[in-house]
């Protein structure tokens, strides 16, 4: 890709500082991590659920990778690149967050109960909430409102069963690293994770496969 | 039999650790024997598929996303 050197940023990455005094490498990348702001504010936005919060994690991850330009050199995604420094500073913030007793207000939680009434007394999935088949739904994954959906689902789960599911599937960590960062239990992880993929299959069941099956 | 309640959680859980050899023949056997789960087993690995194309790079618990995402820049 060929960047004119003297384009200026857009309103992205600049530092509050003013003039970021960027290599070349880290103008040559300015103008493709300004695109990238919607996306990685997006991203953040539903881990940390804080305008202001996402914000900061933003700016800060695109400032590391214009002072990191050089290490960027010839790999292969300047997005994925970008997006795993972003990652970090999310896990950064949720750190800060879980320990900061400002922030320890009492969390929802998905309920034991809350699935009970899929089940019949013996266990097994009662006829009308057997689930039923979504057909092809790879499809889904082209279609723009299926994104908006899902996110929505995803912000409608309760604050902490939300941060443990996205700190596993959508940061990638291991539920020891979970447990760690979180001072949580192996099993109470697990138990988290679980009721937080069953509320977000009945969520997408419900707005999206069921409703927008003919889509 | 296992029931579908313990299923269920059985096939959360298999997305997170290793299942002992009793778990995982326990549940290989109630799929076998029931459609609703083997459904319900398709759409966990739905979730985990759309959870990792949301972080474009990221390794969605652990895998590259099955493709590049849906908003890449297409500059190069």
């Amino acid at each position: 890709m060929s960047l004119d050197q003297d384009r200026p940023l857009d309103d992205g990455p600049r530092p509050p500082g003013g003039n970021p005094g960027l290599s070349s490498a880290g103008a040559a990348i300015a103008a493709d991590l300004a695109s990238f702001r919607p996306d990685m504010l997006r991203f953040a936005l539903l881990h940390l659920r804080e305008v202001a919060m996402a914000e900061d994690a933003v700016q800060e991850a695109t400032l590391a990778a214009l002072q990191g330009a050089e290490r960027f050199a010839g790999r292969a995604s300047l997005k994925t690149w970008v997006f795993s420094i972003l990652r970090n500073k999310i896990i950064d913030l949720i750190r800060q967050r879980v320990r900061e007793p400002v922030f320890e207000e009492p969390e929802e939680e998905i309920g034991e109960a809350e699935f009970d009434e899929l089940y019949a007394g013996n266990g097994h999935w009662l006829d009308e909430r057997r689930p039923s088949d979504w057909g092809d739904p790879e499809r889904a994954l082209e279609n723009k409102r299926f994104w908006l959906v899902f996110e929505a689902c995803l912000e409608h789960l309760p604050a902490a069963s939300a941060r443990v599911f996205m700190m596993r599937e959508l940061l990638g960590l291991s539920t020891a690293e979970i447990c760690a960062e979180l001072s949580m239990t192996s099993s109470n992880c697990w138990v988290v994770l679980h009721r937080a993929r069953m509320a977000l299959r009945l969520c997408l069941d419900r707005q999206w496969f069921a409703g927008g099956r003919d889509e | 039999m296992m029931n579908c309640k313990r299923a269920a959680r059985l096939m959360s859980d298999e997305l997170d650790r290793d299942l002992s050899g009793g778990e995982r023949f326990g549940l290989r056997l109630h799929l076998l024997l029931c459609a609703g789960c083997r459904t319900y087993r398709r759409q966990m690995a739905f979730l985990r598929q759309a959870c990792g194309r949301l972080a474009p790079g990221g390794d969605g618990a652990g895998r590259p996303p099955a493709s590049p995402p849906r908003s890449a820049h297409s500059g190069n």
